[in-house]
């Protein structure tokens, strides 16, 4: 009974927090919307018996990444959000995705709701650190390997991006090499050297 | 006695609804990241109901997965968004225009 009250009070909480992350036109509270629905999550995973995946999800969701965003929200300091006004159509297209996928996620929730039942284990430890790591680095060792070279390539990524392009300017490397084309073009040697 | 899988299922998809819709409503790049991350977690929902069902661990090592690349994602789409803030002064998708004429 305590479970069923939990779950209802957190799943409210989450899908007013959604809502409020999409109505709202400032991205600050947008923002601050989603690490409510971030946190309500977590605790929903906390009934669901996986507190490892809650306390990574308070770390990397709302501790990470939602960091990250307010940061650069702050950084560019942004106003809010302009209506639509060349794209008007997209406002049915929207619509009608919603209307859609409400259709399926209540499709589904019949068709789960009257399969027949499978019985929940209660003295399953599947969801505590030991049982995750001992599959993380056994069964799934490549997975989490590869994970890892992604982050890599992500920050590395992430430098090259953010990094202020100044010695040498793109346009400026681009200008030389036309500049030497059409040298070469006058001479009669279409070669060119890269 | 725990709700039922169907309601957890149920509220994922009603988050990942309100996620896909955001993506389309906002004009943002910012909103639009936002709303890919909530259908993420909306994902993630579905996939630890499942593996406390069922009782297999490989769900919840998918979340981590998916957590993973939220990550990576967020550090290269805010690099990109802050790329074209410099060259735009804005961050609103309408104005990646370039290619249009």
């Amino acid at each position: 009974m305590a479970e069923k009250v939990l779950f209802f009070l957190f799943a409210g909480l989450a899908i007013a927090s959604a809502i409020s992350m999409v109505y709202h036109k400032n991205p600050l509270y947008s923002a601050i919307s989603l690490v409510g629905v971030f946190i309500s999550l977590s605790c929903i995973y906390v009934t669901l018996a996986a507190p490892f995946i809650a306390a990574v999800q308070i770390l990397i969701y709302a501790g990470a990444i939602m960091v990250l965003v307010v940061f650069v929200i702050m950084l560019l300091n942004l106003d809010e959000d302009k209506p639509l006004n060349s794209l008007r159509y997209l406002y049915a297209l929207g619509g009608g995705l919603g209307i859609v996928l409400l259709a399926q996620t209540f499709f589904i929730f019949y068709a789960v709701l009257h399969a027949p039942n499978h019985d929940v284990n209660e003295a399953e430890t599947v969801g505590k650190t030991l049982s995750i790591g001992a599959a993380m680095y056994t069964e799934y060792l490549l997975p989490v390997e590869i994970v890892g070279v992604l982050l890599l390539m992500a920050i590395i990524g992430g430098v090259i991006l953010s990094r202020r392009l100044r010695e040498p300017q793109l346009e400026l490397v681009v200008d030389n090499e036309l500049q030497k084309r059409n040298e070469a073009k006058e001479i009669g040697e279409y070669r060119t050297n890269f | 006695m725990e709700p039922s899988l169907a309601s957890y299922l149920a509220l994922s998809g009603i988050l990942f609804t309100i996620g896909s819709v955001g993506v389309i409503f906002k004009r943002n790049a910012i909103g639009m990241f936002m709303c890919i991350e909530l259908m993420l977690n909306a994902v993630n929902l579905t996939f630890v109901a499942f593996s406390r069902y069922y009782a297999d661990v490989t769900g919840q090592l998918f979340v981590f997965m998916v957590m993973s690349v939220a990550a990576a994602e967020a550090a290269v789409g805010l690099g990109i968004i802050i790329t074209f803030f410099r060259n735009r002064q804005s961050v609103d998708v309408d104005d990646a225009s370039i290619l249009k004429n």
